[in-house]
């Protein structure tokens, strides 16, 4: 028998964490969101999921687990994907 | 090899002394030593800038700082290489990034040093904000990395 808190572990680590940074951080108007991962094969699916089905634009960047990323890379479960433009520092 | 970022200011002569001393014995092998300090200007595009926010990616920031310099260790001879890059509130003549790099010889310790700032600013995690005499905005320009410098 599986008890509640398995489940809740189960629905936790069936997800895909969204972070958003800079000048897109405010155009998305939140830091971050959490989506079921079901049906999210690749960074351009989580995109498409989090910006009603438009295609990521040029000049965003994307991570997946805190290293560079395409739009082609694959996404699994429990993934931190990021979409940020492009960086400034120095 | 030391990644630091700094939510503070920082005196990069002072930073750059004190891993001086940590080296005692390694730096005996060192003949060279090649640094950079960038600061931040009152100006930019033609606007007077009076103060900036820089924004990081924790974690990730760190990772590519990290990879940057394990790539340089691999294609120079390195003794040592300090970086150091502030995070949050910079003012005008604050210092926003130092670099230091020990090296036997003079021509890694410049190229290695000319290859961090490059690789960092065209693929760390910063993002500038600048704040104008009248509103904000966000720094769109980029750099290309170290395969583009002449």
């Amino acid at each position: 028998m599986i008890g509640l808190s398995e489940i809740r572990r189960a629905s936790i680590a069936m997800s895909i964490r969204v972070r958003y940074f800079a000048s897109l951080r405010e155009k998305m108007g939140r830091v971050e969101e959490t989506l079921a991962a079901e049906g999210l094969e690749t960074v351009s699916d989580v995109w498409k999921a989090v910006s009603e089905g438009r295609p990521l634009p040029e000049q965003i960047l994307c991570a997946v687990n805190m290293d560079y990323a395409t739009p082609e890379s694959l996404v699994a479960d429990g993934d931190e994907v990021a979409f940020f433009p492009p960086v400034t520092g120095g | 090899m030391t990644v630091e970022l700094r939510p503070t200011p920082f005196e990069p002569f002072a930073e750059l002394s004190r891993f001086h001393e940590l080296m005692a014995e390694q730096r005996r092998s060192a003949g060279a030593l090649a640094t950079f300090i960038g600061t931040m200007r009152d100006f930019n595009e033609g606007d007077t800038v009076t103060r900036m926010t820089l924004e990081y990616y924790p974690g990730m920031t760190e990772r590519q700082l990290a990879a940057i310099v394990e790539t340089a260790k691999a294609r120079w001879q390195l003794i040592d290489a300090l970086v150091i890059h502030r995070v949050g509130e910079v003012w005008p003549g604050d210092p926003i990034v130092l670099v230091g790099v020990w090296s036997t010889h003079r021509a890694a310790a410049f190229d290695a040093c000319r290859y961090l700032m490059e690789e960092l600013k065209s693929r760390a995690p910063f993002w500038k904000k600048e704040a104008l005499g009248v509103g904000e905005r966000w720094v769109s320009c980029n750099t290309p990395g170290y395969s583009s410098c002449g």
